[in-house]
């Protein structure tokens, strides 16, 4: 800042007006951004400050261990819904984390491929697709078509459609960081491609994949409107693929739509339960990632 | 191989099962709002009008606050502050939608209805041509709140984008300015945010793409009733997603499903454009890093 002279007069310079109002300028538009940031913050606060306060009454033993009582009932629990969420996500990784890892592999390791480049682009764009776009795939492929009526591994297919892109994006992003080096010592002992990805790319990667999965699941099981039109939901336990199947986000649609006052309670019961658990993978993973960095 | 084929058989079936509403509607089914499945005549103008209107809502209110939020947690936030407040922010797109739907119905429905719109009625409603907008009974499930539970579910991807790209500026386009005596905001307004602008822009576009495929909050809140056209916010709607997860199970004739899957047609190819668009515009401005890879 330019140090100038007090005129005799006692007036300050024009140039000390303008830098003030400059000054000034700057404080109103940082407070104006420090407000923005303070909103979204406190957003997040809210919703989950609602979702403890409203979701902690309804939990008790009940609430893991029995099934839904009908209307008018007061009780009952979620169980069935949370072994359908379970046994969905159980089924969507079977088929996705192996589909994904194998296109990420595509890309990366084939990267001169004729099909590395669309595999990629097909995965940025069905990443990018509504998923209840992607429900309505599925159920005029597996619901109406090969199994014939709602059901769970329908439910299952289409979360997997949902998480191969997730999987394949961020596996593509760990192979990437798995020295060349080790791939090219192993060529130069002779091993063929697909060997030096099983015994040597695979394994280095090993934890940043695990970790691929485990987000592309976490992000699966809060979706809710694909299974709508494929796993429908069932207040009955079920483990047969075949039949329809409830799952957490469903019950909790069902039960917030309800005139209820207790399938309310519920809902934000079940909301603490699907919030909780993925929150906690998203903290884990957030630990992990950065032990790793260390 | 599976990725491409995946995603040529949705285009496909999508296509196949819309095909009868194809042939028999045509270009009538975007210009009409008269959708009766007794009568078997369909035209989607007014889910089509829903969606619009609660996205540019969405879009309209979050990208201030977002841009806002990354502009101070890149330049002027303390360091110590800066990862950890971003983080907070995205945690908010780790909720499920369904939640948003749950905490929207119980929580900001109420709000909106005693609070937010008679206020807006009572101020900005008095305007000439604006006031339109919020004519109306104020009931809290409408067009609206669809509008500002779309806003809150893609600040996150937008903040995380913003930050992104104001990070990836380089300091040197900071340095010279303040270099030149400028102020930090000075510096920030004139020579990190033109820089910054294609990938503030492209984010902003993914959080379009984001908001008019979003289902069930928009569908729990937005009113599913009206069919009209009418200029109000203040107006129970639909929008395209919210008419194909309320309508889907229910169609029980071959035209009435093959209505409701052309729905889904437009937003498959919607979805397309535009997720398109703005990635080239954000990869443009972050050189290899991936944008969205963040969440």
């Amino acid at each position: 800042m330019a140090v100038t002279a007090i005129t005799p007069s006692g007036a300050i310079p024009a140039r000390h007006r303008v830098v003030a109002r400059r000054r000034i300028a700057q404080s109103a538009v940082v407070g104006l951004l420090l407000t923005a940031t303070l909103l979204a913050v406190a957003l997040l606060v809210t919703i989950l400050a609602y979702v403890i306060i409203r979701g902690l009454p309804a939990i008790n033993l009940a609430f893991f261990t029995e099934r839904p009582r009908p209307f008018g009932e007061v009780g009952g629990g979620i169980a069935p819904a949370l072994i359908g969420t379970v046994i969905l996500a159980a089924a969507s990784g079977a088929i996705a984390i192996p589909v994904g890892i194998a296109a990420a592999i595509f890309v990366v390791e084939y990267r001169s491929g004729r099909f590395a480049a669309p595999v990629r682009f097909a995965a940025e764009l069905i990443a990018g697709l509504p998923s209840i776009v992607i429900g309505v795939f599925v159920w005029a492929f597996l619901v109406r078509g090969l199994v014939g009526h709602f059901s769970a591994i329908a439910g299952a297919v289409a979360l997997a459609v949902i998480m191969v892109p997730i999987v394949a994006r961020t596996v593509e992003e760990v192979l990437k960081l798995v020295p060349n080096s080790l791939r090219e010592a192993a060529l130069a002992l002779g091993a063929p491609r697909w060997k030096v990805i099983l015994s040597i790319v695979l394994p280095t990667a090993r934890a940043g994949v695990l970790t691929a999965a485990i987000l592309a699941l976490a992000r699966s099981a809060g979706e809710t409107a694909p299974l709508l039109l494929t796993a429908l939901g069932n207040d009955f336990f079920s483990t047969d693929l075949l039949r329809p199947i409830g799952a957490l986000p469903l019950q909790i649609y069902r039960y917030a739509v309800s005139p209820y006052d207790d399938w309310h309670a519920k809902a934000w019961g079940a909301s603490l339960v699907l919030v909780v658990v993925i929150g906690a993978v998203g903290l884990l993973l957030r630990v992990v990632a950065r032990q790793r960095v260390r | 191989m599976l990725v491409p084929l995946t995603l040529v058989a949705i285009a496909v079936l999508i296509l196949i099962d819309s095909w009868p509403s194809l042939t028999a509607f045509g270009f009538s089914y975007f210009t009409t709002t008269e959708w009766d499945p007794v009568k078997l005549v369909f035209g989607a103008a007014a889910y089509v009008y829903g969606t619009l209107v609660t996205t540019i809502v969405a879009v309209l209110l979050a990208t201030p606050i977002a841009v806002g939020a990354a502009i101070y947690l890149t330049e002027f936030a303390p360091r110590a502050v800066r990862a950890p407040a971003a983080f907070t922010i995205e945690l908010l797109a780790y909720i499920p939608s369904i939640v948003y739907g749950l905490w929207a119905i119980f929580v900001m429905v109420p709000v909106m209805r005693s609070v937010v719109e008679p206020g807006l009625q009572a101020s900005v409603g008095q305007l000439p041509v604006i006031g339109k907008l919020f004519s109306g009974t104020p009931i809290g499930l409408d067009l609206l709140s669809g509008g500002v539970v779309l806003a809150i579910m893609i600040l996150p991807i937008l903040t995380a984008i913003s930050r992104e790209v104001l990070l990836a500026v380089p300091p040197t386009q900071r340095e010279a300015m303040i270099g030149l005596g400028a102020t930090r905001w000075e510096a920030v307004s004139r020579a990190v945010l033109p820089y910054a602008r294609p990938g503030i822009i492209g984010g902003a576009v993914l959080g379009v793409a984001r908001a008019f495929g979003e289902t069930m909050a928009v569908t729990m809140v937005v009113g599913n009733s009206s069919r009209d056209i009418s200029g109000s916010l203040f107006v129970p709607g639909y929008t395209m997603a919210s008419a194909i997860a309320n309508q889907f199970v229910e169609a029980d004739s071959e035209l009435y499903f093959s209505a409701i899957v052309e729905v889904a047609l437009v937003l498959l190819l919607v979805g397309i454009i535009v997720n398109s668009v703005a990635r080239v515009l954000i990869r443009r401005s972050i050189a290899d890093r991936p944008a969205g890879a963040v969440i």
